[in-house]
């Protein structure tokens, strides 16, 4: 009962999908259609449990006073406000939804992923010394990358950019492509475990 | 203490700017924008009351932000509405429904450790749709895709000719590029699959080649990097130009 019929769930649901790829007559075109629906809306609450399990964890850490529990307090309001506006009063264009969205979130979204050209620019130099043909090869590329989508690098010479267009189109590209196909055989194996109930890590521990 | 004494400073510095009449509507934003936006920059000096604060406001909106989206753009549409509509309408297929909905609530059971395991059935319609999905899309969106577009010739059409006219000119060397493109390509994905073929030892023949196949994804990733570099770079440039621009007026 614990284990059987979530794997049971898991086949059909999969196998459902998997099927109406080979198989698009209705009889199966249309149940998976609606399992497709089902699990966009189990998906949806899945969002919701994971920021209940957020809010309910700081909302411990304020409750015992524990440290940094004034953080977890400004979390947890702006959590509810930001959620509260959303829900209430609608995410649409002009609203207090979108103005927090706009002057809250993005700026601090683009400010936290911009302060990566600082971490990001340290380790490169710990981290690339030219030991080794490898070590070089990347070292060289990145540079090159650099400096061809910079002004500055079409001063050093004119057909950097082109240069650079062609690294990433040519080598990067087949290097892409071989990790592409690599990642999707190894998506595909997967699925295929999970749908066959040869892996149920998911299930969690009894 | 110090911390208090920091954040009461911004607030001050906030306050100070409301009630001076310095802002009109239009550009409070812009100083919760750049207040933010310093806060969050203010972890260069070092890790800050500041910064925490920020961050954790920063984690608080997003929670709430993907929230309130999952309500509007799933919740409504696809289980409030067409509910509300069956059970006027008493419909059943609409009613089928309260199925999803009731896998949904399960999920919550996780809550509850006696009742925990319920929540395995919504995890196993979920996981198992996802991983259906997952096959299908990796199968026609990366595997063939990909092999399908890799299937070219293997001298690209006109490339010799185009060398032979560039000869001894300034174009010589990209001539030269545009005949390796192809064979590069092809040649290219094929030692990093050999690259990423285990099942025999990396030794000799098969040593070599991968060994190639590694240098491929030497490039792959230094073009990456250089890739993120410059794109977290103009990330950069743009809070910079804000803060000059839109917040201090400096630049215009």
């Amino acid at each position: 009962m614990r284990t059987e019929i979530p794997v049971a769930i898991a086949f059909v649901a999969g196998m459902l999908m998997v099927v109406s790829l080979f198989v698009p007559h209705p009889f199966i075109a249309e149940p998976a259609a609606v399992m497709r629906s089902w699990a966009i809306i189990i998906t949806a609450f899945a969002y919701v449990l994971g920021v209940a399990n957020i809010a309910r964890i700081s909302l411990h850490t304020v409750k015992k006073r524990t440290t940094d529990w004034q953080y977890k307090g400004a979390l947890v309001v702006a959590l509810v406000a930001m959620a509260g506006v959303g829900v209430s009063r609608g995410i649409q264009t002009g609203g207090l939804f979108d103005w927090a969205y706009l002057n809250m979130y993005v700026p601090m979204q683009a400010t936290m992923f911009s302060l990566l050209a600082f971490f990001i620019a340290s380790a490169a130099y710990r981290a690339f010394r030219a030991r080794s043909v490898e070590a070089t090869l990347l070292l060289v590329v990145a540079v090159v990358v650099m400096l061809g989508r910079v002004p500055v690098g079409e001063k050093l010479w004119p057909g950097l950019p082109a240069f650079t267009e062609w690294i990433m189109e040519v080598p990067n590209m087949a290097a892409k492509r071989g990790i592409m196909i690599g990642a999707a055989l190894g998506a595909i194996s997967t699925g295929l475990k999970m749908i066959l109930g040869i892996e149920r890590s998911y299930l969690g521990s009894d | 203490m110090t911390k208090y004494i920091l954040i009461g400073v911004v607030i001050a510095l906030m306050v100070f700017a409301v009630a001076s009449g310095r802002l009109s509507g239009a550009s409070f934003g812009t100083w919760i924008a750049a207040m933010l936006t310093l806060a969050i920059f203010s972890f260069l000096y070092k890790d800050n009351p500041i910064y925490k604060f920020a961050e954790h406001i920063f984690i608080g909106l997003s929670a709430g932000y993907f929230v309130a989206l999952e309500y509007w753009n799933v919740f409504v549409p696809n289980l409030w509405n067409p509910l509300l509509e069956s059970f006027r309408t008493v419909s059943p297929s609409g009613l089928m429904l309260l199925v999803p909905f009731a896998l949904g609530l399960l999920l919550f059971a996780r809550f509850f450790p006696k009742i925990a395991w319920l929540s395995r059935w919504s995890m196993a319609a979920m996981i198992g749709s996802y991983a259906g999905l997952a096959i299908i899309g990796a199968l026609q969106g990366d595997l063939l895709a990909q092999i399908r577009a890799n299937m070219i010739p293997f001298l690209s059409p006109g490339s010799l000719t185009g060398l032979k006219a560039a000869a001894g000119g300034n174009a010589f060397f990209f001539a030269i590029l545009e005949v390796l493109r192809n064979p590069l390509i092809v040649i290219g994905l094929l030692v990093t699959l050999v690259y990423f073929f285990f099942s025999r030892e990396h030794k000799g023949g098969l040593g070599a080649v991968s060994r190639v196949g590694v240098w491929f994804l030497m490039i792959s990733f230094g073009a990456s990097f250089g890739y993120t570099v410059m794109s977290r770079v103009s990330l950069l440039i743009g809070r910079l130009h804000f803060l000059m621009s839109d917040w201090l007026g400096i630049i215009h």
